[in-house]
Parts: structure tokens; sequence; C-alpha cells
């Protein structure tokens, strides 16, 4: 029998076959941490008398780009200086959101990624076996160099078909949360294939497996292929480059079959992931933002689609749009295109590179009794950094054409106009 | 660690997310545990923020603790002097998490507990009294490696502990 791209990763990396359910001590080859867990994993690798790390790592400053406070200026200069003294990686407010770089600078196939943060499994769009654990677990590894984990069983997810337009990767996801509940993937691996992953850029693969969490996944997957090549070259990484895939005959805890051709845009309800709906179901809800950005969908991609809606359009009059590149590439890139003007022609604001506003720290915290209608991961309470607001999750292409209208709108409006 | 636990109970719903235990607002306390601390679940119960006590238990419903990966969110519970959660399921990276920082996670079903009940744990048989409402739950006890991390005071101690990554059952 054989193996899932899970076990075909973890086999390959210590050099035995392995399965489901085996617990292993495996090699890492990269590490993460932002200011918001760097620093208490700092002070454990401190407590068990380490100096310098066995293996990369990679400091962030996103969660808080630039810091508002000075409590997080000192931890994010804290995590400058072991970087300096230890031969760590520091991006310093401004680089872009750790996921993000890991992607364009570090991630290649068949590599084992930590992060101490939840949406690391982002990097299973290279084929990479990237997941989010603790402080301490971040800091176990960077003093041994390994980790101990269970090898996930896999739920294979087949998307057939071509999206319609205006229907994109995050509906894709949005849906299969919606079917698989906030727990249907808990301690498991999400494998994306088919037809319609294999026309997905790695852009659009990154939106699928950053969210593979919101279903409890451990992590989620994408093979390694010429869409894989193409976006490592574009990075000026084509050397990182190897194929991988899953074997025909890997065993699969679970199939989900998604007919993509069928699939309309859809639209997450507060304060659940899983709370799904099409968004012909959604009926008249009135927003006072409209985010567009995160390691979900702050890419190029994601505001092409987004300028193609506001391009000579205003956003409605009860509505702030806020824009925010998930790295300064994709800031550059956006800049070059003119899309970033098309965001502030049509009202829009610009905020830098990170997570602050997603995750409720700076920038966009919503008012009491306000909606927002977010391209983000999340929408538990109190997430944008009020509990008494509703966040909802959509595509880029939904989060335009609400900003266009100021309520939840079906993007596929703008296709006869 | 004592094999008997007793305390009070603080119920909470299904779902329960670490934007619930830590919200993201308090951001700039993660290096001031105790600060933090004070906020503890205070957007899903503020009772339970100004009144949980040392040895109290927290019960939920399933997939507590989903979200971020914030250890902080199995630490300040453990500084509240929370003995253990218990939940019919967790989301993975929390269980981790708690089992790293000495916090216990039970899984157990929670049907019919309520705040403010007696309840007598015994960690070791796996079962759950519920002594106000006269009822028991019985639930798989964690893996003798497991123990042992919670036994050392978390995975840190551990290791310093037993030299290594001791990840086999210890005695």
């Amino acid at each position: 029998m054989g193996l899932t791209l899970a076990e075909k990763i973890i086999s390959q990396r210590i050099g035995e076959e392995v399965r489901a359910e085996d617990i292993v001590v495996v090699p890492v080859d990269l590490l993460l941490a932002h200011e918001g867990t760097g620093p208490l994993a700092l002070d454990r690798f401190g407590a068990l008398e380490r100096t310098r790390p066995a293996t990369q790592v990679l400091f962030f400053s996103d969660h808080a780009a630039p810091a508002p406070r000075r409590e997080l200026s000192n931890v994010q200069k804290r995590l400058h200086t072991f970087a300096d003294q230890t031969g760590a990686r520091f991006y310093p407010p401004g680089e872009g959101i750790c996921h993000q770089i890991v992607a364009e600078r570090w991630a290649r196939p068949g590599q084992i990624i930590l992060g101490a943060d939840s949406h690391t499994c982002t990097a299973g769009a290279l084929a990479a076996f990237a997941t989010g654990m603790g402080s301490t677990d971040i800091a176990v590894a960077m003093a041994l160099g390994q980790t101990w984990l269970r090898v996930p069983p896999s739920i294979r997810v087949e998307v057939d078909g071509s999206l319609p337009p205006m229907v994109t990767a995050k509906d894709v996801i949005l849906h299969l949360i919606g079917l698989l509940g906030a727990e249907g993937a808990n301690y498991q691996a999400l494998e994306f294939g088919g037809f319609t992953v294999a026309a997905m850029s790695v852009e659009e693969r990154m939106t699928l497996c950053n969210m593979a969490v919101e279903a409890g996944a451990k992590t989620g997957l994408c093979a390694a292929d010429e869409q894989t090549h193409r976006f490592l070259e574009s990075c000026g990484r084509a050397d990182s480059y190897t194929p991988l895939a899953p074997d025909p005959d890997a065993h699969y805890e679970r199939r989900v079959h998604i007919p993509a051709g069928s699939l309309s845009p859809q639209v997450a309800f507060p304060h659940f992931v899983d709370n799904v709906r099409p968004v012909e179901e959604v009926g008249d809800v009135p927003v006072d933002q409209v985010f567009i950005g995160t390691c979900t969908n702050g890419r190029l991609s994601d505001f092409r689609i987004a300028a193609r809606i506001l391009q000579g359009r205003r956003v409605h009059p009860g509505v702030r749009l806020l824009v925010c590149p998930a790295s300064r590439q994709v800031y550059l890139d956006a800049l070059r295109e003119g899309l970033l003007q098309v965001f502030v022609e049509a009202g829009g604001l610009i905020l830098p590179p990170g997570c602050g506003a997603c995750v409720g720290v700076h920038q966009g915290v919503l008012a009491d009794g306000e909606r927002c209608l977010s391209t983000q991961n999340r929408n538990f309470q109190g997430r944008m950094g009020n509990p008494e607001a509703e966040i909802y999750l959509a595509s880029p292409a939904t989060a335009a054409a609400t900003a266009v209208r100021g309520r939840i709108t079906d993007p596929r409006e703008f296709l006869q106009e | 660690m004592e094999r008997i636990l007793r305390g009070k109970v603080w119920r909470f719903g299904d779902g329960i997310s670490t934007d619930h235990i830590t919200p993201g607002r308090y951001y700039h306390l993660r290096g001031d545990l105790k600060a933090l601390a004070e906020h503890t679940l205070e957007d899903a119960d503020p009772e339970f923020a100004r009144n949980a006590r040392p040895g109290d238990f927290v019960v939920a419903g399933k997939n507590f603790g989903q979200g971020s990966s914030r250890e902080h969110a199995a630490l300040v519970l453990k500084e509240r002097g929370i003995q253990a959660v218990i939940a019919p399921s967790f989301a993975r990276i929390f269980f981790r998490n708690a089992v790293n920082v000495g916090l216990m996670p039970i899984i157990c079903d929670t049907d019919g507990f309520e705040t403010g009940d007696e309840i007598e744990v015994d960690v070791v048989e796996g079962r759950v009294r519920n002594l106000t409402r006269n009822f028991e739950r019985t639930f798989r006890p964690l893996p003798p490696v497991m123990r042992a991390i919670l036994e050392s005071g978390g995975l840190v101690p551990h290791i310093l502990r037993y030299g290594g990554l001791q990840w086999q059952d210890t005695p």
C-alpha cells in the first residue's frame, strides 16, 4: 500500500517508512515564531540552558507592525537582539506576514516546518509538512533540532471541474470547512488534489492550506508539481524544487469530493468559521468595514480580482475599506501593477504588511455593534479587537463587491457590468 | 500531582476559542502573565475572569481551545490555578500546549455539568464524580508519558529532569 503525502514527507525525512498513527521523532528543517509567541519560546529556550539554536530559526515582527505600544517594541527588540547574537533570522516590521515570507523565501517540498503560529500549515501549499505548535514545542525544537509527532491520518479532498468566474480557492476552503466542521479534521492532514487544485497557482493553494487548521487539521498539503516549480522560479528559487506526490494507492481515512463547477461564493457567519452559507442564502447584511488582506488572501492574485471589481468604482460611503499586502514583495508587485492605486482611488486605505487588523492587535479595530466582512481565516468573537462586533469571512471578490454595495454582495453581479 | 482532585465547576459551551481565552486586544500583556490572566475567558463569562479561584475546574463543550497556537491560552488557565480542563474534545494545538505547560486536559463527556457543581476527579482511574448532581462519568486516563510531563510541571522541567525528549513511558 502506498503513502499519503504526509506519510511520504515524514518517511523521507527520517529515512524509514512510517504510517498514519505512528509516533515518531523527526528532524525539523525550519522554525518560526513572531512577537506574540517568540518571547515565550526564548524564555523556554533559556530554561533549557541553550544558547544557540540547533536548526534554522526565523523571527518575525508581523503581528504588531509597526509596534503600537512599547511592550511590543520591546519584545520585537528582544527577538532582533537574540537573532543577531545566534545566527537566527529576524524580519522587522514591513517585511510581511511570516507565512508569506516562508513561502516566498524558505519553504521547499519535503521539508518539516514548525511554527509558533497556527497558520504555519500555509507552507503545505509547497508540499512541506508544516504545522503550528506552541512556544514550548518551538523552544524544544530549537534546542534539539527535532520534535515528536503523531503521523496524521489524511483526508483526501478531491476538487474537480473548473471554478466558475468570481468563485475562488477561498470559496472552496470555506465550503469544505462548512462540510467537515471546525473539528472535522482534528489531528488529521487535509490533502488537496484533483483537477481544480492541479490548475491552481501556489498562491491559491496557500489559501486552501492556510485554513486547514480551521477544520482542526494538523496540516494541509498539496503535491509539488509544475505550478510549484513555476512559483519557486518566480521567487528566484527554482533550485528548491523537487516533485513530490502521494502514491495512487495511498490509504485515506476519508475522501471528500467537491465539484468546483457548481460552487457559489461562500460566506462564514459569526462567530464560527464553519458557519458557512452560499452567498445566495446570505440575506441583507449591511457592513461597516471590509478588510482585504492576511496570510489567507493578501496576495497579488487576490488583489487582482478585487481590483477588477473596484476599478473605476467608489467604496460605499458607509464602508471603510482596508487593504493589506501580505509581504513587501506583494506590496511592490501590487504597486507596479497599479492595483494599490485602484484601491486608493476607490476610497480604500492601504495598511503596512502584517497581521494586526486580523488579530485585533491594532489597525481596523471594530466599534461596538459593527460588522466587518474580511478575507481573513477566523471570525471568532473578539477576533478583530472587539467582542461586541461581528466578522463575516469571504473571498477577495466578495469583499470587493461588498465594499462597493455596502452590504454582503455576490461578486458575480459585477460580471455583467 | 494528586491522584484525586476536587473543586468547583465553571461551565462553558462548544467551540471556546483561544480568542475567548486570551483576547488579541491584550496582546501587549503576553509578557505579563499575571495581568493577562486577569482577563481569562472574560468574553465568554466575565464572572469567571473576576471570580475563578485556584482549585476550580473549567468544564466545556467540544473543540475547546480552537484557533491560535498561543500557549498563553493554556498558561493563563494554569496561572489562575485551574486544576484541569474537562471537555469532550480539544483542538490539537491547545491540547499539546496544555500538557507542555502542566495544565491537565481531560477528554470526557461533559453533558449535565453546570457552573457551581462540586466535582471529584480520579486522574488515574479516569472518573469524574459530580457530587452536586450525583452522577459519574468515566474517561480514558492520559497516557503515562503525559502524566509524567504534567507531574514534572511541563515539558521543559521534564526535559531538564530526563535529559532529552523523553517521550516514551517514564516510570
